[in-house]
This record gives C-alpha cells, structure tokens and sequence, in this order.
C-alpha cells in the first residue's frame, strides 16, 4: 500500500449480523482520486461490508480505518467529516427543497444547536453548480426525476466536505442517459480528489469508472486490484455463476454480456465464454 | 402565502385569535372594554371578574395546549417519517385518559386527576419504550409504533372498564366529556401546573430544531450525516410525549389538533422542522383559542372540543389529502 494513509481502509475485517459472519478476511484501501467498485452477486453481504465500512454496524472482526484513525475511535459526526455516504434512493415522505437537502451536509461541522447559515448556504449552492444543477436548488425533490434526485444527493456529499464517498448503487434505479450523467458525476469527484466507493451492479459500469475492483463471493473476496486486471470473463464466470463473455470494444471499453436468450439453448461452457480474454 | 409574509401574517393571525378568545362567550366583552380592563380601568367590576379569572386563564391555557399539540404532532411526524402520525400514536392520550378517568371514578380532586392523568401518560411511553427495547430494540421505528398500538389498546379497554365502573349519573358524565377534552373552568393554577412541563418539553425541541428535521430522512442516512439519530429520536420522543401529556391531562383528549395542524403549517414552510416548528406552535395555538371561544360561544351548554377539532379536522384533512403531493411525496 505504500507510505500513503488510505482515506477508507478495512484490515482482516469480518462484517456480518446476528453473530452470523457474511465476509472474513477482507482487506481494502481507497486512495485520494480514485474510483474502487465492488462487484457481486446479491446477498453476498456488500451492503453489509457497506455498512460495517460506514459505522452503521459493529465489525465482527479486524478493524476499519478512515484516514488512518480507527472507525471504532470517532463519533458519529468524525466519521461523516470524513466519509459521505450517497443512498442508493431517497426515501423521505416529505417534500424537501433540494437545497435543504444539500445543506444537510454541513450537519456534520455544526453544533447541535446551531442552523446553516451564510457559509453553509454558499457551500450547498457551490456543490449544485458544480455538478451543473444549481437551478435545481429550490425545486421540491418530488418534482425531480430519479436522476436529479440522485444529482442532489450527489451535491450533499461535496457539501459535507469528505474526502471520501460511499455510493450504494447509485444508478441502480435510472434511466439509461440519467446512469451516464450520473457516472459522469462520479468521475468528476475523483478528478477533484475525493475517493469514491462504488457498489455497482453493472460490470460494465465497474469497468468503465472503477480505477481498482473488489470482487466478492460468498464468504470473502475473490479478487482485488485494477479493474481491468481484476474482471477477467473467468473470475465474472465465477462470481455470478453464469457464462460471462468479456469484449473489448473500440475506444478500449469493456463490455461483459450473459448468454444471450436467443442463442442455443445448450449449456455454455465457462471456457467458451472465456475465449476473448 | 409567501415565505417572506408568513411570519407577519401568522403574527397578526395569532393576536387576532388571542383578542377574540378574550372578548367571545357567554358573558361578551367589547375590544373596548378588553383593553380598558387590561390597562386597569375595567368598565365594570363584573368584566375585570370575568377577564382576568375566567377568560385569560382559558386563552392562555387553550394557546398553550394548541401549541403544544401541534409542536408535538410535528415532532413526531418527522421523526417517525410519517406524515399520517398524531401525537397519540404511541398511546399517550390513551394511557392519560386512564389515569385520569382513574381519578374521576376515586372521587380525587381536579389537581391529582391531572396527576394522574400526567402520570399514566408518561408511565404509558415509558411501557412502551420498556417493551420495545426488550423485544427489539428502540431502532426499529415500526416496532416501537406498533408496541405503542398495543399498549393503547389495553389502556383502552381499561378506560372501558372504568366507565362501566362509574356512577352513571355523577361520574360517567364527568368522564365522558374530560375524554372528549374541555377548557370548561379552567384555572390560573392549572395554567400553572401544566406550564413547567410544556415548556421543559418544548425547549429540546426548538434548541435542537434544525437537527430534528434530519431524522426524516430515516436513521443510516441521518448518522451517516454526522447525527447521533438513535440518542436524538428518543430525546424528540421523551419532550413530545411530555408536552402531550400535560397538554392532555389539563384538558383532556383533543384530537385532529396535533395531526392537522403540522400538515398546515408544512403547506407554509414546506419539511423543515426548523421553520416547521416556530409557524406550528402559532397556528396550534391561533386555533385552539377560536376552537374554545366556539366551544363556549355556540350553543347554551359548554361544547366539547374534541367534538368541535374533529368536526373541523376531518374535512380539512381530506382537503389536503386530495391536494397531495405538496407537503409529503406519494
């Protein structure tokens, strides 16, 4: 890892809940600037490694560190200075402003009386103009699409001022242009600086944003390291249990594709799917 | 109604209301004679009798109860996250309502039936709270809601228990309309005794206002936002369910008031509990004073004001039912 403090680090960490361990063993580090996707199948316990790597949930084993202090040493309000969290949807009854959404992440730096002010506002305001929406600001989020939504969520996380970012399949519920936007969003936080944790589904998505991948199987990880190292048709093979065919296309891109329905019906060799890698 | 108006509009509102409680009822007085009284001139010994020990007390403590009512509603509205919640929902007026009624069936005096009615509200949450923890932990706001259903069920069925009980000719009216809540002979020392606990419940409430509006967004969004949100819900909790509790057990049960009213105030402020909170407290009070000078006004015998909230509350509600969509998202 070098002599660089990583801003989100997990060392032997084992995350699960009732006792019932989901992954041991998992060791990661997310750097200044980049972009670190995990990829698995659902119910291998990312979201619980997600958790546990916010502080929402005990770690069962090893330890997490956030810019080199152990998570267990900071209080609620340490760790949102130093980790924003942006949820996969929003899930409040109320109709917010965005920008009173995005002024919530300045919770993290107020006194428990006191309310954003001035410096606050222009915070929130800034972080909507960088990412192009500042006109959203005092729209009611149910008047936005899931895109927008997911935008100001966005915007929340740069106005909380950590250095690093955790998003829970943020593009899981969006269209396809909104999921480009959105992406696009992503790698202009990583070109600012701040280190993002991406939980995706899309392994062409992982492919495209992820500077390093983390592939998890039940149990613990298969796999760690640059992404295009990382996602071989075989280990995808294997993570999602089915016939996983990896192309490169123009451009350099990576495309993974399943079998598709309108082929032959026979089975598919794990070995024929991998003939491109 | 624009945002920069509203503080002056709800300001004026709330004087209105105030000066209409003082001057509405059975015995009228003029905005004339009101204000000579106030200034130590009454035009009559009758009106400095009547304004000073009969109608203040009863505006000052109908303003108090709205306000309280409508700041607790909000509280838990948001942070139960849901825009449907009363301040009962976790069995307080219910639990108030038994110990009370407890009361009215022993034969004690008005003081300790407020007591009562105090003490068996809070012992209700505290119960709920207890079961709660035990069979889940305070987290999960379904279960602590649904411990609350149960509790207020039972205490229900004890209310139940307790009129069946009761003399029919002395005691069951008596219980009949303190659960249907009244201001009916209120006194300056009741005022009194219900003003230390509303205001010890109010104050966590507007020192951490801001704060308070987070927790809508649910609990791992909240702490992930840097807020302490288990610890924070539990207080909004504990200061609401006090304010509700010595509301209710000076007045009785007044529902609609405490569900209503956060919604109006939220077509004016929208979801911050911040703003939320200060145009609540106006309008609770503004409301319950013109729902109590009705209540003495309108007809020979005293109406109750539970009667008079609901009456008012349910067509109101599905007005904004049907307007949707502006105070909470589908």
């Amino acid at each position: 890892m070098g002599r660089v403090t990583p801003l989100v680090e997990a060392r032997g960490l084992a995350v699960g809940h009732g006792g019932r361990v989901l992954l041991e063993e998992v060791g990661l580090g997310l750097h200044r600037g980049r972009i670190l996707c995990l990829l698995g199948p659902n119910g291998v316990g990312k979201t619980t490694l997600f958790r546990t790597l916010l502080g929402l949930m005990p770690p069962l084993g090893g330890a997490v560190f956030l810019g080199g202090h152990p998570l267990s040493d900071l209080s609620r309000a340490e760790i949102a200075q130093r980790l924003a969290y942006v949820p996969q949807t929003l899930t409040t009854p109320f109709a917010w402003r965005a920008l009173d959404l995005v002024l919530m992440g300045a919770a993290a730096r107020l006194g428990p009386f006191a309310r954003p002010g001035r410096a606050e506002i222009a915070r929130a305001e800034a972080a909507l103009a960088l990412l192009g929406i500042d006109d959203l600001g005092p729209v009611e989020i149910t008047r936005l699409s899931g895109g927008q939504r997911q935008m100001v969520l966005i915007a929340r996380a740069i106005a909380q001022g950590a250095e690093a970012v955790a998003m829970d399949e943020p593009t899981a519920s969006l269209d396809f242009a909104n999921r480009i936007r959105v992406g696009k969003a992503i790698q202009g936080l990583a070109a600012r600086g701040i280190g993002v944790l991406l939980c995706t589904h899309d392994p062409d998505q992982a492919a495209d944003l992820g500077d390093e991948a983390v592939l998890i199987e039940p149990g613990g990880i298969l796999a760690a390291g640059p992404a295009a190292e990382v996602m071989t048709a075989a280990r995808m093979t294997r993570l999602y249990d089915i016939p996983v065919r990896r192309d490169a296309l123009p451009g350099g891109r990576l495309h993974f594709s399943g079998p598709s329905g309108r082929e032959d019906q026979g089975p598919v060799t794990g070995a024929a799917a991998g003939q491109n890698v | 109604m624009s945002e920069r108006a509203a503080p002056p509009l709800l300001a004026l509102g709330l004087a209105g209301a105030l000066a209409a409680g003082a001057m509405l009822g059975p015995y009228p007085l003029s905005p004339v004679d009101v204000a000579d009284t106030l200034i130590g001139r009454p035009p009559d010994p009758q009106a400095a009798i009547v304004l000073w020990n009969i109608r203040l007390p009863r505006v000052v403590a109908a303003a108090l109860i709205g306000a309280a009512l409508a700041a607790a509603g909000a509280a838990y509205q948001t942070v139960f996250r849901n825009p449907l919640v009363a301040p009962d929902i976790l069995g307080v007026s219910q639990g108030a309502g038994l110990g009370a009624v407890l009361g009215i069936l022993l034969g004690l005096p008005v003081l300790a039936i407020q007591l009562m009615g105090f003490a068996f509200g809070i012992g209700t949450i505290g119960l709920v709270m207890a079961i709660a923890l035990a069979l889940r932990g305070l987290g999960q706001v379904l279960v602590v809601v649904l411990c609350g259903m149960a509790v207020a069920a039972l205490a229900g069925a004890g209310i139940s228990l307790v009129k069946l009980m009761a003399d029919p000719d002395d005691q069951l009216p008596a219980i009949t309309f303190w659960l249907m809540g009244s201001l009916a002979g209120i006194k300056q020392a009741d005022v009194a005794a219900a003003l230390p606990a509303i205001v010890a419940g109010l104050l966590p409430l507007i020192a951490l206002r801001w704060r308070i509006g987070l927790l809508a967004l649910g609990d791992d969004e909240a702490r992930t936002l840097g807020v302490e949100a288990g610890r924070l819900r539990l207080l909004v909790i504990l200061s609401a369910t006090l304010v509700t509790a010595a509301a209710v057990s000076v007045a009785g049960v007044i529902g609609w008031v405490g569900l209503m009213v956060p919604h109006m105030a939220r077509l004016i402020t929208g979801p911050r509990f911040d703003r939320l909170l200060p145009v609540a407290l106006a309008m609770g009070a503004a409301l319950m004073v013109l729902v109590d000078a009705a209540a003495r006004s309108i007809a020979q015998q005293e109406v109750p004001l539970g009667i008079l909230t609901a009456v008012l509350g349910g067509p109101l509600f599905l007005w904004l039912l049907a307007r949707g969509g502006r105070t909470w998202a589908e």
